[in-house]
């Protein structure tokens, strides 16, 4: 479904990678590894549309993905570095923002991460993995057959990494997708690696 | 439209909950019509001679205060990825921001001209037109300003660089505000220069979030 074809990306002159190729089935999950700097993120936000593209192509059911970048916006989640959550904002503010945005409903998706009981603290209170989690419960809102994901376990503790984990299972049961960038171990079974 | 009335709820939202920027502004454009008594000398001809233009200028350098924070803050912390892959074109994103800008910079300045207004011995014939044509300023420097601090996000001394891109576009906007004052203030017609000012808004209206737009998605 998610095709690409020597993906070249570059940055301020420098090759980053180049010559990337691989593909993604409905329920495929893809690990990216590598060392810092090797070009996980770079990937990653090319894959969301956010990088242009230095050489390659990118395809979507055969077609190029990013020839309509709103659809193909709308076809994605990304968790980057920022949690994107404003400091002033409730926690249950700051993802019916994003609810508004993508559809879906914000009470079962701030449950999925365990937020509930810390729905009405302003998010600049929250601890840094709190922060991930709320970050994380976007992805609990509406489908989208595609995740990319950052380092998406960056200050989860053990029991947070297993509601991941049962999110990224339930997505890939239902068919979709996921590109994570990680140096730690994720609750994706029988992911294909790429090292960069 | 619902992802747009979205962002522009949150922008305003925020400002809400960070009043303090909002009243920097406000306090900022009251000093600086302030300062001019001290320095000209209380006469009361030569100050109301100099009273639409000093109006004007602090009213656009009042604005300019918060832009350079316009796409900052969301830049840091990955929000304005998120909007740029909410759906929304960038040519939106930047419109609803522009738009929180004015409501949450220019409005108040509003509300603070006849303070400023009186301590510049402006006629109070005059105040109505002051206020229309500071309502229009800083709703076409909201709309330049946006388009210049999505340049210059990213530039190192992006707060620099900003009001030195902005402000040489904003003195046509300058020109016919201060006339409209003073033909205001001379008993005159103020109508075609706010005309003239409105048009200015006009043209801007389309134009700088599409520059804006263009930056955004050139990051």
């Amino acid at each position: 479904m998610l095709e690409a074809r020597d993906l070249a990306c570059r940055r301020a002159e420098r090759v980053v990678f180049a010559g990337l190729s691989f593909s993604l089935a409905a329920g495929d999950a893809l690990l990216l590894t590598g060392a810092n700097g090797a070009g996980k993120s770079s990937l990653l936000r090319l894959l969301a549309g956010l990088l242009p593209r230095a050489d390659g192509a990118l395809l979507w059911g055969g077609e190029d993905a990013l020839a309509d970048r709103a659809l193909h916006a709308r076809r994605l989640r990304y968790v980057g570095h920022g949690d994107a959550l404003k400091p002033a904002l409730t926690a249950r503010e700051n993802l019916a923002f994003f609810a508004r945005l993508h559809g879906g409903a914000v009470e079962p998706a701030l449950a999925a991460l365990g937020l509930s009981a810390l729905a009405e603290l302003p998010a600049r209170v929250l601890s840094a993995g709190q922060k991930r989690r709320l970050g994380l419960a976007r992805l609990a809102l509406a489908p989208a057959p595609l995740w990319l994901l950052d380092e998406p376990t960056t200050g989860l503790d053990a029991a947070s990494v297993q509601r991941l984990g049962a999110l990224l299972a339930r997505h890939r049961g239902a068919g979709g997708m996921v590109v994570a960038a990680t140096h730690l171990p994720l609750p994706l079974p029988d992911a294909a690696e790429l090292r960069l | 439209m619902k992802g747009w009335a979205a962002l522009l709820g949150r922008e305003l939202r925020l400002a809400l909950r960070h009043p303090a920027d909002t009243l920097a502004a406000v306090l900022f454009f009251v000093l600086v019509a302030a300062l001019f008594p001290f320095g000209i000398g209380p006469a009361p001809e030569a100050l109301a001679r100099l009273a639409p233009g000093a109006l004007l200028a602090a009213a656009l350098l009042a604005a300019l205060l918060p832009l350079d924070r316009l796409f900052g803050a969301d830049a840091e912390d990955g929000s304005l990825d998120q909007l740029l892959l909410s759906g929304l074109g960038p040519a939106a994103i930047a419109a609803a921001k522009a738009l929180a800008h004015w409501i949450t910079t220019g409005l108040p300045l509003l509300a603070a001209t006849p303070i400023a207004a009186a301590m510049l011995n402006l006629p109070v014939e005059a105040w109505g037109t002051a206020m229309a044509a500071l309502g229009l300023a800083t709703a076409f420097l909201s709309l330049l300003g946006t388009a210049g601090a999505a340049l210059t996000l990213g530039a190192r001394r992006g707060g620099v660089l900003l009001p030195l891109l902005v402000l040489p576009l904003a003195i046509p906007s300058v020109i016919f505000g201060a006339a409209a004052i003073e033909a205001a203030a001379a008993g005159g017609a103020a109508r075609p220069y706010l005309l003239l000012l409105a048009a200015l808004v006009a043209a801007a209206t389309p134009l700088a979030p599409l520059a804006a737009g263009a930056a955004l998605r050139g990051e």
